[in-house]
């Protein structure tokens, strides 16, 4: 038998059907694997063996009677972001303590009635803020690549990086994550795994812990596009208990997978040529224009002049919209309590023992950029950049049907290496924040591995409710860039 | 001085006169099945933290959703304000930090209010009439409650409130008096009660108001103000108006200035105190809430609810002057509560609006009043007097009676009519049987006689006569005539 814990979502699901292995023998595989790895790559931080072979039991009696959901056996990591009905929920803070939700966040519940098994919660960024899963409670997540001949351990991205990291060292068949300013892009770019951060709207963000609500979106991380596709089909919907969910059908978005590039038109936008960016990026880049120039679509070279403000506005709208979203993590009502002598200093410890040092950084920036006498100049300007930054789009995509960039600036860096300066932190994510202030779709597929034997990852960006486009051209990078090497095994310990 | 300046409405102070400036800000509950945001209920009562979803307790992850009985409501009282509907408004976040305020922030209007400017006619027991400027209506959430004193460390939460939908409805500050300021929470309580957006039952909390006061001397720019947080009724507004004036005064003519604050008025000694100063103020850090997109309105939303408006305290008062000839001061009395005038329309519909509005006021009021009882608990529906209505209308009782047969009806209950008939109260209109009163009478009492003849006055006694025999049966227009005839007065 292969293994299983090396199928993709696609080929598990024929497997499944073929009654070549059982929903419950996919799990125990992956079980066995996460026991092996955890402890070398803590991209867990609750593991839920129990309920994942309860609802694989009950997946091959659904297969059994031919009653199959969409992802009926198929294992998920989930986003420790997501809310759990009765299992613990933390956003990997210590204020959120044996926090343990009485409901199902949408994009979970629709995974669960499509037949999905959990395996358990997938580490992160404490309240998804970082970008390099250094910041979370439980620890720091190791990415299963490492650079080649060193034993340095390097960052999976963030915030997602227990998603990435798991779905790179197969200790699950994809994993749901969540974008905020590229929190899904970033860590797939980082593990050679493909991410979805689709149409802000797409995906409901009704319990899901809120960081930056007019940014936030839920998406899949999985090992191929078609995988993506899969996941993002079942995760997305229109949910009336989220009034910013857009009530629109969700299309067939695997169908659109292998559909080719043909007669579409593909932007380049020259405000990505950033100073600084590693020669191999742009070389990266330039072989994805290569690709996709042979695979039949057209190149066309195209502005947004005010990409270079958005990732300082990025970070005054995140920051702003999270000091207030953190407002209710107070000990007062569940989570992490610090007595104090009075309720105002009750409070005062317990933020200041429940939060980290980059969640209380956005939470004083946020508070600083909406005072009095600071709001226009900060929160109000901000939000006019935006919507110049909608505009650059929105003009652009009058003449292309997508637009392609380099995920990140730069591979995965090592650990430690920029957790003492958040700006150079910061700007790991200047290709991805525009995305988010636009509210529009974007895609991270793997194009090939930097010179030092790390991934690198190409996005496609598309147009509002167009990630039947995104699909499009990712598998033709994804084809045209050959199978993605898979990271070589050093961490299962039996 | 300006327009809305009147000699007797100022204070008299040991340096000269004053006059006070007060604008309100009235906290209406919206009358609606679930909160603003959520799908908990809203009704008064319940054990603690019964009525409290998800949304309420600001549990992670959760989501507001606007409900929209409770925007048709706001815009409802708007158009009954004559105030502009915003079709497009936005809600912001008013951010703070409170026990009882789950979220950490209030959703609240802020820059873009569902309504605009409007106006409230106010019309003082004086005669005097003051037109209050609306400023805006906003739609917000309440907040929870904190419970002190349930244990001796601690301080404990119910939220059965948080959530519940808020009208502020801000006036400017058109108000000169305690009088006009209590006459004007009077006016409003009683059009959201015609509206049925908001019960306006002040004891449960349901309109609450913050109290801006500030003295000038008449003529002067408006003076620093003093905004009192939360009263809650009518009377208490009243107090802390004059309190809060008087206070204002003497710190002034003592050569001290008024420093802006917010302070609370303790209904146990009638005094306002400090709560925090202008240093102490919230930065309240608002911004659009972005969990929720800017709330857009069609013109036929608004249309249909305009369509849908009651009649309004201000026009059935005008119609019933015009149409029914009452005075100003009954038709302020009828249409005062919204329960009133529902009854007294059931009343006079089909009859002389003039006589159901006499007994309305004076017989049913003035019972209700003596017996502490309010209209809804009248042991006489409406049916009921208007059938007392009927039966003197068409003479079959003298209004005499009709005093008896309410009495009787208020006790013991039943029909008017069958009570008339069957015990026997039924006026007598046969002349035969008066004229044989009245020949008895005068024959008994020849002296009287004698007398009016040269005192037409001691007719008077002869009419108490009859009736008495007659048993207050008697119709007095026929005993009148048959007198006058027979002692020749005529």
């Amino acid at each position: 038998m292969t293994d299983l814990t090396d199928l993709t979502i696609a080929d598990a699901r024929e497997g499944l059907a073929a009654k070549s292995f059982s929903a419950v023998e996919l799990a125990e595989a992956h079980l066995a694997a996460i026991r092996c790895a955890n402890r070398a790559l803590n991209a867990y931080v609750l593991e839920t063996p129990e309920r994942a072979l309860d609802m694989a039991k009950q997946s091959d009696a659904r297969l059994a009677k031919g009653e199959a959901g969409t992802l009926e056996g198929i294992p998920l990591g989930i986003k420790d972001l997501f809310c759990t009905k009765d299992v613990r929920t933390t956003a990997c803070s210590h204020i959120l303590d044996r926090f343990t939700p009485p409901y199902e966040s949408t994009v979970t519940a629709n995974l669960w009635d499509a037949g999905a098994v959990m395996l358990g919660k997938l580490n992160n960024d404490e309240f998804a803020m970082g970008s390099s899963n250094e910041t979370s409670f439980y620890g720091e997540v190791v990415n299963p690549w490492r650079r080649a001949g060193s034993d340095a351990p390097l960052v999976p991205g963030g915030s997602s990086g227990g998603s990435s990291a798991a779905v790179a060292a197969r200790l699950c068949l994809g994993a749901t994550a969540t974008d905020t300013g590229g929190s899904i892009r970033q860590p797939a770019a980082f593990t050679g795994t493909v991410g979805v951060k689709p149409t802000y709207g797409r995906c409901s963000r009704w319990g899901i812990v809120a960081f930056a609500s007019s940014l936030d979106q839920a998406g899949p991380i999985a090992r191929t596009v078609r995988d993506a596709a899969i996941l993002l089909g079942v995760m997305a919907s229109h949910d009336p208990k989220d009034a910013t969910s857009a009530d629109l059908p969700v299309p067939d978005f695997e169908a659109a997978v292998g559909q080719g590039v043909k007669g579409l038109t593909i932007g380049i936008p020259k405000e990505y040529r950033v100073e600084g960016m590693a020669p191999e990026i742009e070389a990266l880049w330039q072989q994805g224009i290569a690709w996709l120039t042979e695979a039949g679509a057209t190149v066309k070279d195209i502005s947004l002049p005010h990409t270079k403000y958005a990732l300082p506005s990025y970070y005054i709208v995140a920051p702003a919209e999270a000091s207030s979203n953190l407002a209710r993590y107070d000990g007062v009502r569940y989570g992490l309590r610090e007595p104090g002598k009075d309720v105002l200093s009750m409070y005062e410890n317990t933020r200041e023992s429940g939060f980290g040092a980059e969640v209380k950084r956005r939470v004083l920036i946020g508070t600083y950029v909406l005072s009095a006498g600071y709001y226009d100049a900060y929160y109000l300007k901000a939000q006019k950049v935006r919507t110049l930054i909608k505009r650059d789009f929105d003009q652009a995509f009058e003449n292309v049907d997508a637009i392609l960039t380099p995920t990140t600036p730069a591979p995965a860096f090592a650990a430690g290496e920029k957790s003492g300066d958040p700006l150079e932190m910061y700007l790991n994510d200047i290709f991805t924040v525009t995305v988010n202030m636009a509210g529009l779709p974007g895609i991270s597929v793997p194009a090939g591995l930097s010179s030092e034997g790390t991934p690198l990852g190409l996005q496609v960006i598309g147009r509002p409710f167009d990630e039947e486009t995104l699909f499009r051209v990712g598998h033709a990078l994804e084809e045209a860039a050959g199978p993605m090497a898979k990271p070589q095994d050093w961490w299962s310990k039996s | 001085m300006d327009a809305k300046t009147e000699k007797s409405n100022l204070i008299a102070g040991e340096t000269g006169d004053w006059e006070v400036v007060i604008g309100m800000e009235v906290h209406a509950q919206v009358t609606s099945n679930a909160k603003l945001f959520s799908g908990a209920r809203t009704e008064f009562g319940g054990e603690p933290n019964a009525h409290v979803s998800l949304v309420d307790a600001a549990m992670p992850g959760m989501l507001p959703v606007i409900n929209e009985a409770c925007v048709a409501q706001a815009v409802r009282t708007g158009l009954g304000l004559k105030a502009e509907i915003n079709l497009s408004s936005v809600f912001d976040r008013k951010n703070y930090f409170y026990p009882d305020l789950p979220q950490g922030y209030q959703i609240s209007q802020y820059k873009n209010p569902i309504v605009g400017e409007g106006e409230v006619i106010v019309d003082l027991l004086s005669g005097e009439r003051v037109v209050v400027g609306i400023e805006r209506l906003h739609l917000e959430q309440d907040a929870g409650k904190s419970l002190h004193d349930q244990h001796p460390q601690n301080s404990y939460v119910d939220l059965n409130r948080s959530g519940v939908a808020l009208m502020e409805i801000v006036s400017k500050p058109d108000l000169r008096s305690s009088e006009q300021a209590k006459a004007y929470v009077s006016k409003l309580r009683t059009i959201l009660r015609y509206l049925g957006t908001c019960d306006g039952n002040m004891e449960e909390g349901s309109l609450r108001a913050d109290v801006n006061v500030s003295v000038r001397r008449p003529g002067d720019g408006f003076g620093t103000r003093c905004e009192i947080k939360n009263v809650n009724s009518i009377r208490f507004i009243g107090q802390a108006i004059e309190y809060e004036a008087r206070r204002q005064i003497e710190i002034i003519e003592d050569g001290g200035t008024i420093d802006q604050e917010t302070r609370l008025f303790d209904a146990k000694t009638g005094e306002t105190r400090s709560m925090r100063s202008k240093e102490e103020a919230h930065d309240y850090r608002y911004f659009p809430d972005p969990d929720l997109l800017p709330l857009e309105l069609t013109q036929d939303f608004v249309d249909e609810i305009a369509g849908s408006l009651p009649e309004l305290p201000d026009e059935k008062r005008a119609r019933f002057i015009a149409d029914y000839g009452l005075t100003p001061y009954d038709a302020d009395v009828l249409v005062s509560e919204r329960e009133s005038v529902d009854y007294f329309e059931d009343v006079a519909k089909g009859r002389d609006a003039k006589q159901a509005a006499n007994w309305v006021i004076n017989e049913l009021f003035g019972r209700l009043n003596k017996e502490g009882l309010a209209i809804d608990d009248s042991p006489i529906s409406s049916a009921q007097l208007g059938g007392i209505v009927d039966l003197i209308k068409a003479g079959t009782i003298s209004g005499k009676i009709a005093k008896d047969v309410f009495d009787i009806v208020w006790t013991e209950g039943g029909d008017p009519a069958e009570i008339v008939e069957k015990r026997g109260m039924k006026q007598v209109t046969d002349t035969r049987a008066i004229e044989k009163a009245v020949d008895e009478v005068m024959a008994a009492n020849p002296d009287k006689v004698a007398q009016a003849k040269e005192k037409p006055a001691v007719a008077g006694w002869f009419v108490g006569q009859v009736m008495k025999a007659t048993g207050g049966k008697a119709s007095p227009q026929a005993v009148n005539a048959l007198l006058k005839s027979k002692l020749g007065l005529e």
